[in-house]
């Protein structure tokens, strides 16, 4: 009998924060239109990290939830897991204090003050204890997902350490140095996330198909080990244009070619396998798998092309890159997340007609939505290539004039993905809502 | 796949990664020589405090909102120009107060990661491979 109320918690804290990052990023939006647009009570400058704080708490927190609740059969300490929630949350909190009161210090992405780092660090380590005590004794059965959480969440403590490390004086006067190394940091721990996400979808896929042989054969190990050499050595596609030494981009520019075919191959074979009754039993398990598809493939040609340094050198800077992670933040994460979501609650038959049918006129608002936006940012993304490359004496003023219209396509479009993702985030947190009242 | 394999493989790859580290680590010939005065620092600590990065971009990395700034001070060629933008508040841009001597840090830190490259790399050559070979301010890397 499953009693453990905190994966729910987790996953509940993580819907509340994508509706926070979404309310977010729409703040941000109108102040591209509207230059003064709450200017004065919460400037870009603190709207910008709340965004990303709530994206990546939303990543984070469902991945992690999801994972203790997979876990659960087996013997979990309750108590440790709760700490673990309560030391997120309380340090989310502060986070949040922090950036309303304007008090920032850290690098792009984490630009909290640095002691935040110790509490979020133990949280980590608490994960990987209590993920290691309840899975070390069956280490030779690992399928290919225990492998991914595993790596996930040592990988995650390093980087994030990594990332802190120009704090010490002997990085501190370096800037190249620094840059690269921030990159490095941050491109890794996405990786380390990105690990504890795309293991749970292979999770998901193989308890939906009730075939765990794809989990433990000789072609998952060998994506696993290739997504893994990624992670370690193909960051510097974010800094081709950073000047440092060549054999850095080079390397990386190796590696990054192999990077999205990887779960596009496994999930294709996914689909191939899937019976028919099993996509009725998990229809919104399914819905939400095959929308990831679509967003691998769109991102895998993006993400091939925008990695060879000629087409970086003018993508790099623009809203291509923009297109490119919030493909694969939303695109592929979010809808990963959102099957992983409703696997468990259909299968505890938790998720009532009424809610899977709202639910699907949600996918469809948000997925017409989000692709209509991403479209918006790939053309917004050109139009600065050409303003960077291609004209003289235009300013930034001027070139940032030129994109109002876009800018204001760029909200409606995010409008709609907003109000796609509200119906399924109101509908998932009731049905968790009523499974937690009846257990 | 048996585990034995597996963990060799990871192996592998782990002391690969320890001895690629060492080198981003301790390599500093793979940056340039150039490092930030403490004055530059005291600058860049400004920056990060009132997050500028939300907003402007380094080497094309950071917000979107407003401009690149790694080559503003060689673009500009004018110290009150750039100083008077600290505190302009213009448009978006949040009114800050920074007094003379942080004005003073900030344009140091901008006067030095200046020095360190390009943004846009505008001569960059493309090669048939693919490859793209930047343009370096300081001839320390050969292409």
């Amino acid at each position: 009998m499953k009693t453990n109320r905190y994966p729910f918690y987790f996953i509940s804290a993580g819907l509340i924060s994508l509706s926070l990052t979404l309310f977010f990023g729409l703040l941000s939006g109108f102040q591209y239109i509207i230059p003064d647009f709450i200017k004065e009570i919460l400037p870009f400058n603190a709207v910008r990290p709340l965004h990303t704080l709530f994206a990546v708490s939303w990543v984070i927190l469902t991945a992690t939830g999801g994972i203790y609740y997979y876990l659960e059969q087996k013997n979990q300490n309750y108590k440790l897991v709760s700490v673990h929630f309560w030391l997120f949350i309380l340090t989310g909190i502060g986070i949040v204090v922090s950036y309303l009161s304007r008090n920032f210090a850290g690098k792009e992405y984490l630009e909290f003050p640095s002691y935040f780092y110790f509490p979020i660090v133990s949280g980590w380590i608490l994960f990987g204890i209590t993920y290691f005590k309840n899975v070390f004794s069956s280490f030779k059965n690992w399928p290919v997902y225990y492998w991914m959480w595993a790596t996930g969440i040592v990988l995650m403590i390093y980087h994030f350490t990594e990332a802190h490390l120009w704090l010490l004086p002997y990085f501190r006067d370096h800037f190249v140095q620094n840059v690269a190394m921030q990159w490095k940091a941050g491109g890794s721990y996405v990786g380390a996330w990105n690990m504890l996400v795309y293991g749970t979808s292979l999770y998901v896929m193989a308890k939906t198909s009730n075939n765990d042989s794809y989990a433990k054969s000789g072609k998952a190990f060998f994506f696993y080990f290739l997504g893994l050499t990624n992670l370690m050595f193909g960051w510097a596609h974010h800094i081709y244009i950073v000047p440092t030494a060549p054999w850095m981009r080079y390397l990386a520019y190796g590696i990054s070619m192999t990077e999205w075919i990887i779960l596009f191959s496994i999930i294709y074979d996914w689909r191939k396998k899937l019976s028919q009754e099993k996509k009725i039993e998990y229809i919104l398990v399914y819905r939400f798998t095959v929308l990831a598809d679509f967003w691998i493939f769109l991102n895998i040609i993006l993400a091939l092309l925008i990695s060879i340094p000629s087409i970086n050198l003018f993508t790099h800077g623009t809203h291509i890159t923009v297109a490119h992670s919030m493909g694969t933040t939303i695109g592929i994460n979010t809808l990963i997340l959102l099957s992983s979501v409703a696997y468990i609650l259909e299968l505890n038959k938790k998720i009532t007609l009424i809610s899977t049918k709202k639910i699907q006129i949600g996918i469809k608002i948000f997925n017409i939505s989000f692709v209509l936006f991403w479209i918006c940012l790939l053309l917004m993304g050109v139009k600065k290539a050409h303003w960077i490359y291609f004209t003289e004496a235009i300013s930034f003023g001027q070139f940032h004039e030129s994109m109002h219209w876009f800018y204001i396509l760029f909200v409606f479009f995010g409008l709609g993905i907003i109000i796609g993702l509200y119906y399924i985030i109101f509908e998932l947190l009731k049905s968790i809502k009523n499974h937690l009242t009846k257990v | 796949m048996k585990p034995k394999k597996n963990l060799l493989i990871l192996l592998l790859l782990t002391t690969l990664f320890f001895v690629y580290n060492f080198f981003i680590y301790t390599d500093n010939s793979s940056y340039g020589n150039i490092h930030l005065s403490e004055k530059a620092i005291r600058g860049e600590n400004l920056w990060l405090k009132n997050n500028c990065n939300s907003c402007h971009q380094i080497y094309g990395l950071g917000g979107y909102l407003g401009p690149d700034l790694t080559n503003a001070y060689s673009f500009r060629k004018n110290d009150n120009y750039l100083k008077a933008m600290f505190n302009s508040g213009i448009k978006t841009m949040p009114k800050f107060d920074f007094n003379e001597s942080e004005k003073e840090e900030l344009l140091q830190f901008l006067k030095e990661i200046d020095q360190t490259g390009h943004y846009p790399s505008t001569n960059a050559k493309i090669k048939p491979n693919g490859w793209v070979e930047i343009q370096y301010k300081n001839d320390v890397h050969e292409n």
